[in-house]
């Protein structure tokens, strides 16, 4: 009975809604809770797209924002609601889990939904015909990450023998170290992998996993982790004298966020991040850049150039489709998702095409190294804005 | 129950029955959290309310449940109606096992409640490494096309998982109430009250408790299942978290610990509430990410300090129906 | 001396030394509960405020939080005495669960307060100084945590000699013992219940003092020190002084080791198999009174 009414009087939102003639997209992002951060980051991408997508494809475009509170059941209520209220289609949500949730919802009204950013492997495979992602998977991620490694020390001459891997036990640290292990055989690495430390996303205290790592006299540090935990890494290396080559990171966040500068300060000088980015040189880049700044003065898109660049891009797929078809309805639209051929993109790779799984492939990763506290593009040389430095200067032979 | 109550709980079945066909499926998804809600608390209730044993851990329960179904899915193809009986059997051996511990060595009050915090916590990092289920990476089902459906490995749209929960949370229900007039009521009423004078008179008060333990726990691994093929995917740090026990708590709680009708009324105000105060922050047109739990928590602080027996019990006496 | 010896001791002194501030943090609470017998729920949600208020002094008028500790612990003195006097104290013959959820929603309300506030983005305090580890022989020793242990040794004894000398501290173990004789004798004893939560919020506010130096601060941080609180007071015995530090030391070493002989994600699953080890066989802690 309470719900009814309730329900019934929340209705005269609806029927304001349902009137204009433009693509609504509905954004699903963790505002609030742990994933708070980088929701809010993700947002920043949302934001601009409306102005950016006006002036490059001339269509207008309707955000509904939604909250996932980082909780499943959230997750799926808040796209119900959306669908309820009228989005054409649904883009977000970071988190693999709400992604697995969201996906059921949209599969069930047939609404397309677009994932920014979740590397969870299995959401492209459970058969979905309604869920695209234009994000790497897990094992593409590492294996564009360890590739550039490589890369790495060519273009440098550092002479890593061999590496000690730690990793954060969650989802996407789990699901990285699966993909390496599978992976090292098969990639011809100059270095090797001493020993794999994982360790609880909880923890305040890493002193005993970096002691473990510093009796493994491994060179460098290949590292997994999240914001918090590359922080407290990277103290604790200080502070227990491991003066190693440095610390490398396949595909994982932390080491190129806003707070690990501002923590740390000179500290974060050097360390490197194998991760998806945006093409500094692509036109597109420039335009979202002016955007951001625009709407962010006090901030900078390379802090957030993942969670930006991707959730953009979602957004622009969508708005892209929706150019092709001039329709809504939500049958044509994921059609026209599902043809999507953009070539004129903002992240590093090819052209953002959907296979048959609705997965793009072929999105690359850039090697990032802080250089003057913030994150800089060093390599593939063509999209490179400066030279890598590489190994520390206090790097001592172990 | 007199005429009056009989027929408001008549409307309100009714209500619930039709709600598919009137309702949009926003309300529909909402309506199968307070279900979901209303039966866990519903389970949680008995040892609470009944018993008087407050657990902080029944996710415990609804874990075991979700994983055991869900691992008998996706490995052996085992569909959720044959792998519930193995989900039951081994949560309430982790019953007997809380319990028996308990019991035995007179854990009780607040140092039965930490007993179970650590029991749900040491399941979530415990299953963060058990592989086998897919570890901190999650264990995810196979889902079927849409508007296909195949109950008989509930798979389907949300309406059959609305009528799935419904049946559900209305056979916890009439079970409770069935419980409460039969003999184990007045045996655990009698414990609750005077534990003591209850032992002095004869019954088996280990015996009863542990009975408590064991059918809580039961009633609620087949809630875990539910959310297994709900959801299809399971993350240990989600299903097992001591945030989903507070929830399941929160219901019985805010509606009336010991009462029939109190988890049902509670996890209706707080489904009600909760949605209401994103509503709430939208139309106040803030983006102020945590403004709506806050009004959540001022919520339920006042009602805390205002209705400490819940609120059903004012909610019974202003409708004249007898708690 | 071996690599391995090496690590083991630096291991069990980070273990001591980390034991001690968190050992301070579960003080507050046992003592809170060994008095008022109030199960503060809320007990981490008000250490990461405590946390945030030294963050700001730091940043915004430069004071670092070892001189922090001070003004902060005070003004969390007079947040707990209202507190209890105000709001918890109608709740203190009211069931457990009332209690519970009561503290849960005050919880609730600071955790998204400080979100609010604060914004989910982390933030720590960076003192250069700190990263110079000690050095004694062939081992390392976190400046850091030695110089947040000592303070945390130091509020511990100060409230020790506060409880075993002072009159009202003896009024307080008066009320603790026997609340109804207490009352016949004159006490006041809501007063007294409220002093005694004002310093067990005065212990959270140095512990977080000096927990901000180590750790990176969210607004989310609350729950799992509430959690850790719990366990350590379960092992070293709910009410007991001793016993709080104590059992920061056992799970401070007892995870370091875990961490350093088992696996380091699986650290935690070890204190709380302690947890239920102790509250199966030994209910009243290690240095608890008997139940």
């Amino acid at each position: 009975m309470l719900l009814a009414a309730g329900a019934a009087g929340l209705a005269p939102f609806n029927i304001v809604r349902a009137q204009s003639g433009k693509l609504r997209i509905g954004v699903l992002l963790p505002k609030s809770g742990l994933q708070g951060l980088i929701g809010q980051s993700c947002q920043k991408g949302a934001d601009l797209a409306p102005s950016v997508i006006k002036d490059l494809l001339g269509i207008d475009i309707e955000l509904m924002n939604a909250d996932t509170e980082t909780h499943v059941d959230t997750a799926r209520t808040r796209a119900e609601r959306l669908i309820q209220d009228g989005a054409h289609c649904l883009v977000g949500p970071f988190d693999s889990g709400a992604a697995a949730a969201i996906a059921q919802v949209a599969e069930q009204r047939g609404v397309p939904f677009i994932i920014n950013i979740a590397a969870a492997p299995q959401i492209t495979e459970q058969g979905y015909k309604f869920v695209f992602r234009n994000f790497p998977v897990a094992s593409e991620l590492v294996r564009n990450g360890l590739a550039l490694i490589a890369d790495l020390f060519r273009a440098t001459g550092a002479a890593a023998r061999n590496a000690v891997f730690m990793h954060v036990n969650d989802t996407f640290g789990q699901a990285n170290a699966k993909a390496i292990s599978a992976l090292m055989p098969q990639l011809n690495l100059p270095f090797r992998l001493l020993e794999t430390i994982s360790y609880d996303p909880a923890a305040k205290d890493l002193s005993v996993e970096v002691a473990k790592a510093k009796s493994t006299r491994a060179d460098f540090l290949l590292l997994v982790s999240r914001l918090n935990d590359a922080i407290l890494l990277r103290r604790e290396i200080v502070k227990q004298r491991w003066n190693i080559m440095g610390i490398v990171s396949p595909g994982s966040p932390g080491m190129y966020e806003k707070q690990f500068y501002q923590t740390l300060g000179k500290l974060s000088e050097g360390c490197v991040s194998n991760v998806p980015w945006f093409d500094p040189k692509a036109a597109l880049t420039k335009s979202v850049d002016a955007a951001f700044r625009k709407q962010n003065p006090r901030d900078q898109l390379r802090f957030h150039a993942l969670n930006v660049g991707y959730t953009f891009e979602a957004i622009l797929v969508a708005a892209d489709a929706y150019k092709r078809t001039k329709s809504t309805d939500a049958q044509t639209l994921t059609e026209a998702i599902r043809s999507t051929g953009i070539t004129s993109r903002m992240m590093l790779g090819g052209a953002i095409k959907f296979n048959a799984k609705g997965q793009v492939e072929g999105n690359l990763s850039a090697c990032i190294q802080n250089q003057g506290q913030q994150p800089v593009v060093v390599l593939p040389k063509p999209s490179a804005e400066a030279k890598p430095n590489f190994p520390w200067s206090e790097y001592r032979r172990a | 129950m007199n005429r009056r109550g009989r027929s408001l709980l008549a409307l309100l079945g009714l209500l619930l029955l039709v709600l598919p066909s009137v309702a949009d499926n926003y309300v529909l998804s909402l309506a199968t959290l307070f279900l979901f809600f209303a039966y866990t608390g519903q389970a949680w209730n008995i040892l609470m309310g009944f018993a008087g044993q407050l657990s902080l851990g029944h996710a415990l329960y609804l874990g075991i449940g979700a994983y055991t179904s869900a691992a008998l899915f996706s490995h052996f193809g085992i569909g959720p109606w044959a792998g519930l009986w193995l989900a039951i059997a081994l949560s309430s051996l982790a019953g007997v096992i809380i319990g028996f511990l308990a019991l035995r060595f007179s854990i009780a009050g607040v140092y039965f409640a930490l007993l179970t915090i650590a029991f749900a916590e040491f399941a979530r990092i415990g299953f963060d490494h058990f592989t086998w289920v897919g570890g901190s990476g999650g264990l995810f089902l196979k889902v079927l096309q849409r508007e296909q459906i195949d109950l008989l490995n509930l798979r389907g749209t949300p309406t059959v998982f609305y009528y799935v929960i419904l049946t559900l949370a209305a056979v916890a229900f009439l079970a409770c109430s069935w419980l409460m007039q039969g003999r184990a009521g007045y045996y655990w009423q009698a414990i609750r009250e005077n534990e003591e004078a209850a032992q002095a008179l004869g019954i088996n008060v280990f015996r009863w408790k542990m009975l408590a333990v064991i059918i809580s726990a039961a009633m609620t691994s087949l809630a875990g299942v539910f959310q297994a093929f709900y959801y299809n995917n399971l993350f240990p740090e989600q299903v097992f978290n001591i945030a989903r026990s507070i929830e399941i708590i929160l219901g019985p709680i805010i509606g009336g610990i010991g009462t029939l009708f109190g988890p049902i009324v509670g996890a209706a105000v707080l489904t009600l509430l909760a949605d209401s105060a994103t509503e709430l922050v939208a139309a106040l047109g803030w983006d102020l990410p945590g403004l709506k739990q806050l009004i959540y928590g001022v919520a339920l602080f006042l009602i805390i300090v205002f209705l400490p027996h819940g609120i059903w019990p004012r909610l019974a006496r202003t409708l004249k129906v007898p708690q | 001396m071996p690599a391995d010896f090496i690590n083991l001791a630096n291991v069990t002194i980070s273990g001591v030394l980390t034991g001690l501030v968190y050992g301070l943090m579960a003080l507050g609470l046992s003592v809170i509960f060994g008095v008022a017998r109030v199960v503060n729920f809320a007990h981490g949600e008000m250490m990461t405020i405590a946390m945030y208020l030294a963050l700001i002094l730091f940043t915004s008028v430069n004071v670092n939080p070892f001189v922090a500790v001070l003004p902060v612990a005070i003004l969390f003195f007079f947040i707990g005495y209202f507190l209890q006097l105000n709001i918890i104290q109608p709740f203190i013959s009211r069931p457990e669960h009332a209690q519970f959820i009561l503290l849960l929603a005050v919880a609730i309300i600071m955790t998204n307060s400080t979100l609010i506030a604060f914004g989910p983005d982390a933030r720590s305090v960076t003192l250069d100084y700190l990263l110079e580890s000690v050095e004694a022989g062939p081992l390392l020793i976190d400046r850091g945590k030695l110089y947040a242990a000592l303070i945390a040794l130091g509020a511990a004894v100060g409230l020790f000699s506060f409880f075993r000398f002072s009159l009202t501290g003896t009024a307080i173990r008066a009320c603790a013992d026997n609340w109804l004789g207490a009352k016949v004798a004159g006490l006041n004893v809501q007063h007294l219940y409220a002093i005694t939560f004002g310093l067990g919020s005065a212990c959270v506010a140095v512990a977080g003092c000096m927990l901000v130096l180590l750790v990176e601060l969210t607004p989310a941080a609350g729950p799992a020190y509430t959690l850790l609180a719990f366990v350590i007071v379960i092992v070293g015995g709910l009410g007991s002084m001793n016993g709080a530090l104590a059992g920061g030391i056992l799970i401070g070493v007892a995870e370091g080791l875990a961490g350093l002989w088992l696996a380091p994600s699986a650290k935690s699953m070890f204190s709380f198999a302690l947890m239920i080890a102790v509250l199966v066989l030994r209910p009243r802690g290690l240095l608890g009174n008997k139940l």
